[in-house]
């Protein structure tokens, strides 16, 4: 861990107008938000040794009241395990194609590129989410019946 | 009543609308794009639905979004606001189809009003005073040719399906006809996706006069008195009052009991507004009618006391308006404050909000969805507050506007403060006597006057 580097990144943020800086070389990854008077730094680096992401995370405002997950933490689209999967539309989530039917996906299902992955519905029609890439379903981060709004995380998905 | 209302819409409408609800003890939600997610209206509602990304095609026009929003949360009534779905008769017809109250009009008075050159047909049906003009759409430059020999130059063409100013071009004289008249068909094309225009004479001169109505579900119309909007630049409204410095109480009566009558035409429910040029002689025209709140509905607030957005809510649950005619106290302006620079022609002017110090005191009111620290997002209009006083008389109100204006401290973004200080100063606003032309024509912005 540079020191030295995330230092000199502050420093810059802070002298600026610029409101985040997000830095990717490798395996070496930071993005920096400024908030307010509160600087949110998010480290990740997937390194052998147990090091935990330092989130200094502290809101300037309170956050909205919403009807479901909405994601306000730093870690943006990707995180150690996947990708994020949001849902791109309104409506309710449904897990599997009928009550009586089995899910389309669990933890640890594969997926191909097309696969369906859940139901999203409004206005009585039933909106197909497809998989954009082939891999792992790694989380499930909405319950069956759900209301979801645009962007909520869905799943977590690795590639491959 | 209703126990849920969904706000269509953002900014300081979303926040004046949720104002009321929570004033009736009606549950709020407010829908966003995911540009606004720190706006007010989003923190200030009981539930807030993200929609879409920033773009309003993808968010606030998108009707499956909204809709779907409004089932996930269980709201009854969907309140459009201004602009965005409020005068869209589509948007209207699946609230009903969903058994969801659209807070307005039906489908069918919402298109009868909103195709320009339909409008003005029924105004004429039903003896209301139109600009002499074209009777309906005009498609080939023979007939637009021989329109305007008869009704005489100059003239204006107006895209049918255009509205808030947009898609218009006077013509002063036969040799500009053709160019101008193609021209505008290819405009309309394009800005609205349909290339029919309507011609009529250009009043000279004129002030942009309307009459604030308000009708209930049983066929009861009333008005609340006039607005003076002749303030334009480019067409875009930026300052309004009311009374009318022209108005008379003679008037104002025949142009109320116009008004009404042309609301009972299309059997209107709702708030609207009619619009019309009035010139020096007291003839008045027939030019739009928008069947939705305006954005400058509280200088109509002021001067009769009615809360308008609680009569919208009412008169939609249901309740019965008892016709009769509304007392209109001392005067009320309202001067529109945009995130633009006036010293580099009004230019947009994006960034946060660094500093934000309100005026107050008595007589101020200041309708806005701004705050410090707020970063105003570039995908949206530049409109950033209203600020309105209401005085005893129009001299009084204008001094109270200066005042008002001159405290009004707005830093990190250039704002039109500057400018309204100066139109407050200005002798011929001050004398009333002005028309849609004169900011354009006769009004030059000197920066070092304000400085």
């Amino acid at each position: 861990m540079d020191l030295k580097l995330i230092k000199n990144i502050l420093t810059l943020i802070s002298d600026s107008d610029v409101d985040e800086v997000a830095i990717e070389e490798g395996d070496f990854k930071i993005k920096v938000k400024k908030t307010g008077t509160v600087e949110q730094v998010t480290y990740s680096q997937p390194m052998p040794h147990p090091q935990q992401a330092a989130a200094v995370a502290a809101p300037s405002q309170p956050p909205a009241p919403s009807t479901g997950d909405s994601d306000q933490a730093t870690s943006g689209e990707s995180s150690a395990k996947g990708e994020t999967v949001k849902s791109p539309i309104v409506g309710t989530y449904y897990g599997a194609p009928s009550p009586d039917s089995d899910p389309f996906i669990a933890v640890g299902s594969k997926i191909s590129k097309g696969d369906t992955l859940c139901i999203v519905e409004a206005m009585k029609i039933m909106n197909e989410i497809e998989a954009e890439f082939s891999g792992t379903i790694e989380d499930i981060l909405i319950e069956d019946g759900q209301a979801v709004e645009f962007d909520q995380p869905l799943f977590i998905i690795s590639k491959g | 009543m209703f126990k849920k209302i969904l706000i269509a819409n953002r900014g300081e409408i979303a926040l004046r609308i949720i104002r009321t609800c929570k004033e009736m003890g009606i549950k709020t939600v407010a829908v966003y794009s995911t540009a606004d997610a720190d706006s007010l209206h989003v923190k200030f509602a009981d539930e807030a639905v993200c929609i879409g990304p920033p773009a309003s095609k993808e968010s606030y026009l998108k009707i499956q979004s909204i809709l779907a929003a409004a089932e996930i949360t269980n709201a009854e009534a969907i309140h459009p606001g201004y602009g965005f779905l409020s005068e869209n008769a589509e948007f209207s017809k699946i609230c009903a189809e969903h058994d969801i109250k659209f807070i307005g009009p039906s489908p069918h008075a919402i298109s009868s009003m909103g195709d320009k050159a339909v409008a003005k047909a029924t105004m004429i049906k039903n003896n209301v005073p139109v600009v002499p003009g074209s009777d309906g759409v005009v498609d080939t430059f023979e007939e637009a040719k021989t329109i305007c020999s008869e009704i005489g130059y100059p003239v204006i063409i107006k895209a049918s399906a255009g509205g808030g100013g947009r898609g218009m071009r006077v013509v002063e004289e036969e040799s500009e006809l053709k160019k101008n008249f193609e021209m505008c068909r290819q405009e309309a094309s394009t800005a609205f996706n349909n290339p029919e225009v309507y011609i009529e004479r250009f009043v000279q001169n004129p002030h942009h006069v309307e009459i604030q109505v308000l009708a209930d579900q049983h066929g009861n119309v009333i008005h609340l008195g006039e607005r003076d909007c002749s303030m334009q630049r480019r067409h875009q409204k930026v300052l309004e009052e009311s009374p009318s410095p022209l108005m008379t109480p003679e008037l104002r009566k025949r142009m109320g009991d116009a008004s009404i009558h042309a609301s009972k035409a299309v059997n209107y429910e709702g708030a609207g507004t009619v619009e019309y040029l009035v010139d020096d002689s007291e003839n008045f025209y027939f030019m739009e009618m928008n069947t939705r709140i305006q954005v400058e509905h509280p200088v109509t607030e002021e001067v009769t006391g009615f809360d308008l957005i609680e009569e919208q809510i009412r008169v939609a649950a249901g309740a019965k308006i008892i016709e009769r005619e509304i007392e209109i106290t001392g005067h009320a302006i309202e001067c529109r404050i945009n995130a633009e620079d006036p010293e580099f022609n009004f230019r947009p002017s994006a960034g946060v909000i660094t500093v934000f110090h309100p005026p107050g005191g008595h007589g101020v009111r200041l309708d806005t969805h701004a705050y410090s620290g707020y970063r105003i997002p570039s995908n949206y209009d530049s409109m950033i507050a209203k600020l309105i006083v209401s005085a005893p008389t129009r001299e009084a109100a204008i001094k109270k506007m200066k005042r008002a204006l001159e405290e009004f401290i707005i830093e990190g973004v250039k704002t039109t403060i500057p400018f309204q200080i100066q139109l407050m100063d200005d002798p011929n606003f001050i004398s009333g006597k002005f028309s849609t032309k004169y900011l354009e024509n006769n009004f030059k912005f000197n920066p070092e006057a304000v400085r």
